[in-house]
């Protein structure tokens, strides 16, 4: 599949917006009052009119932008590689100078989104003029394309040596001035759609988008269509909407609370691995580890969902349970997790298992659910997938989220936890820094034993 | 913040990574269908696949770190165990999973290395078996190719956003198959989307060269992060682990940095020659890394093409 210039141009400028903005940007320069200083360059002998240095473009880039001269200068550059400005001097290569080089813009014609894709035959007038002007003048890379085309349309190569000459006689006609314009203008274009080896094309896109009719089938409206329509508007009406405000400031007290804990907004102890080539950092909060930091365990009482995520936090959060007798609850829980998430091939024997363990009446780990719930994963248990047990995995873990984790949080075994848990102190900044510390490896997951690399599952007495 | 990895040896354009759960290694593909498993603090190579198509636009590390995963133009989703036997050719075990119509733009592993969800050019996404191939659950409402897809954060873990061509990005139940909610303000193709710490919300970006965050429970845009000065798309974006600062990497080179609160730009890294394609945060959030479409003409005929690691 060739992201090639086989599609139709209309439809690939859509897909190219930026290029419609740097024509807004480029047009605004050239407005006479707000745009860009212009002035009449002298090269050599004969005056250009219209011409802009770099720096006044950086100026105005900064100035209407409000951008530092890095942003301006890398701006300006782009623009001048998608061929909207050219160099009058030195043409070969795009950039954008900060000397005395003189730019100006290119005219419209000559536009990426205008003249797009560049023809093949264009080309090879182009590559035969600049032969015949140059006797022969041209290019490594321009030679090889141009015997290439020469093979390839060699039926018509009359026609493109012609139109060369027309071409160049007719440029004759003209002032000094126009035709040097002209030149530039189309040496630009050229650089731009079929730049040099190493200079990297501006022109290349992705694999092409939209291109599948598959697409545009599903679009067709059918009744079918929009009934699904109706029906999701239906939910969207329906929906509990909550107000913006409780949102950004729901946002807020999430990010400063997290903010400590972020090593890119807070930096980390006793350091950050890839700024000094130390990886204590990932040592002491590796998943087993034996003694978890401050703000690990500082991080179980954010929410639920993050205690059970951290494998410590939940072997914590497992012998508080034990204690209150009720570790089948989490227990069971894992087991719906692995049953959801486990293999299609092995949902009908963890079905069973689980119902044999936690569900019929009389099993060893008995959990407590409401008769509804019950009633209604007993029927579905009739047709094992690996939804079934989702409302009763729900409702166990709510018990736990509303009843069983707020009281370990305030449990003595938590806040041992915490006082107990370790803040390493910063790394000493190094006497001489250019001593880099050798870079350790760690072994990959992929070596390890498959039990020890998998996420902790079941609890005791699994099946 | 500054590189502090260049990781050099994919011989063209890197359009995807992915990082493992161990903090460190990643995965890259490239064009050119090469697929590189890293340990990039060492910048050390640890395995390397040439995939049978060119243009690798997806790939993602299992959650276990025993395998990876990885698609493009030719429509599948592989799936290859990592072995470190130098006897198994790793080209041997591989698994198809998934199969769609047009080029796989995305895949990610659901929470075990069993299920993939993959996103596809032929407008849909898919939830896949790993062992035995089986489709368990596709999602149709797209008009137009989907680019990209994240999974939801949530304490249920059912939910996952898609944003495609038809600048649309809808919340999908992975149960039902049914779109839950959908966002139509972008004016062109999203991207990337990637969800808020949180999960309450996410962030979009795209070739209209805005991110923009779309809260769930509002169901409305919240925020755009705009600036005149940027046009070109923005390709990829990721949260930094408190979701204060927005990470996107657009196709003029740069990355920029947004205070998702403030809704202003925080800073612009240069760094890249060319369109960064791919940028994601670490799994302890030390550190992000970005894969670009550039290369450093060393030698006459040999390509470097880097990734680089900012922290």
């Amino acid at each position: 599949m060739a992201a090639g210039p086989a599609s139709h141009g209309g439809l690939r400028r859509a897909q190219r917006p930026h290029l419609s903005k740097m024509e807004r940007m480029v047009v605004s320069m050239q407005d006479p009052d707000q745009g860009v200083k212009m002035r009449s360059q002298r090269l050599l002998i004969t005056v250009i009119p219209h011409a802009v240095t770099g720096n006044d473009i950086m100026e105005w880039l900064i100035h209407k932008y409000c951008i530092t001269e890095e942003e301006a200068l890398h701006l300006g550059t782009l623009l001048v590689r998608h061929g909207y400005l050219y160099p009058l001097r030195d043409p070969c290569h795009l950039e954008l100078r900060l000397d005395e080089t003189p730019y100006r813009f290119q005219t419209p014609y000559f536009w990426m989104s205008t003249l797009w894709p560049a023809a093949e035959l264009d080309y090879a007038i182009y590559l035969a003029k600049k032969n015949i002007r140059k006797r022969g003048g041209l290019f490594d890379h321009e030679k090889e394309h141009y015997d290439q085309l020469h093979r390839k349309i060699s039926h018509t190569w009359d026609l493109v040596v012609m139109q060369a000459r027309e071409q160049l006689w007719a440029a004759k006609q003209r002032r000094k001035g126009d035709r040097l314009v002209i030149a530039c203008q189309e040496q630009t274009y050229w650089l731009v759609n079929r730049p040099p080896p190493g200079v990297p094309s501006v022109l290349e896109q992705g694999p092409e988008r939209n291109s599948c009719t598959a697409g545009r089938v599903q679009m067709t409206k059918t009744v079918d269509f929009y009934r699904r329509e109706v029906e999701c508007l239906r939910k969207a009406l329906g929906r509990a909407r909550v107000k913006s405000s409780v949102c950004l400031e729901a946002y807020l007290k999430f990010s400063s609370q997290r903010g400590p804990h972020d090593p890119i907004m807070s930096g980390c102890l006793p350091s950050n691995p890839w700024v000094t080539d130390n990886d204590t950092y990932w040592a002491m909060n590796a998943p087993s580890a034996a003694v978890p930091t401050r703000l690990r365990v500082e991080q179980w009482a954010f929410s639920f969902r993050e205690l059970l995520e951290d494998p410590v936090g939940r072997a914590h959060f497992m012998d508080f349970l034990s204690k209150e007798f009720s570790a089948e609850n989490l227990s069971f829980w894992e087991a719906c997790e692995e049953l959801r998430h486990g293999g299609q091939a092995q949902v009908p024997a963890l079905v069973d298992a689980v119902y044999q363990q936690f569900l019929a009446p009389g099993a060893a780990r008995w959990v407590n659910i409401d008769s509804r719930t019950m009633e209604r994963t007993l029927v579905g248990l009739g047709r094992p997938h690996r939804h079934v047990l989702d409302d009763a995995q729900l409702h166990i873990y709510m018990l736990m989220k509303k009843d069983s984790y707020p009281r370990f949080l305030k449990s003595d075994l938590y806040k041992d936890l915490l006082a107990e848990a370790v803040v390493p102190p910063k790394t000493k900044r190094r006497v001489f820094p250019f001593m880099r510390k050798p870079r350790h490896s760690s072994p990959s997951p992929a070596l390890l034993p498959a039990s020890a690399s998998r996420e902790p599952s079941g609890g005791d007495g699994e099946a | 913040m500054k590189t502090r990895r260049t990781l050099k040896g994919h011989g063209n354009k890197v359009l995807c990574m992915d990082w493992c759960k161990d903090k460190r290694r990643i995965v890259s593909s490239s064009q050119d269908g090469k697929v590189i498993v890293w340990d990039s603090f060492t910048t050390n190579k640890e395995h390397a696949v040439t995939m049978p198509c060119t243009w690798v636009m997806a790939c993602a590390y299992a959650p276990s770190g025993c395998a990876i995963a990885c698609g493009g133009l030719d429509n599948k989703c592989s799936v290859y165990p990592l072995t470190f036997d130098k006897n198994e050719n790793m080209a041997a075990k591989k698994k198809s999973v998934a199969m769609h119509t047009n080029y796989l733009s995305a895949c990610s592993f659901t929470n075990s290395d069993m299920q993939i969800l993959t996103a596809s050019g032929d407008g849909t996404c898919a939830l896949w078996d790993v062992e035995s191939g089986q489709l368990l659950q596709s999602f149709h409402g797209h008009g137009a190719d989907v680019l990209c897809l994240d999974l939801a954060p949530s304490e249920t873990g059912n939910t996952f956003v898609s944003g495609g061509c038809d600048k649309k990005a809808m919340v999908w139940d992975m149960r039902s198959g049914q779109c839950v909610q959908a966002f139509e303000t972008h004016e062109s193709d999203i991207n990337s989307v990637r969800y808020y710490p949180s999960g309450d919300a996410f962030a979009s970006g795209s070739d209209d060269a805005t991110c923009r965050l779309y809260d769930l429970r509002a169901d409305r845009e919240v925020a755009i992060y705009s600036k005149e000065s940027i046009i070109f798309g923005a390709s990829s974006v990721d949260f930094s682990l408190s979701g204060r600062l927005l990470f996107a990497g657009y196709n003029d080179y740069t990355i920029n940095v947004w205070d998702v609160l403030k809704g202003s730009r925080v800073s612009i890294l240069f760094g890249h020659e060319n369109r960064v394609s791919t940028l994601r945060v670490s799994p302890d959030g030390t550190a992000f890394c970005s894969g670009s479409w550039d290369h450093t003409l060393r030698t006459k005929n040999y390509l470097f093409v880097s990734l680089q690691v900012w922290a």
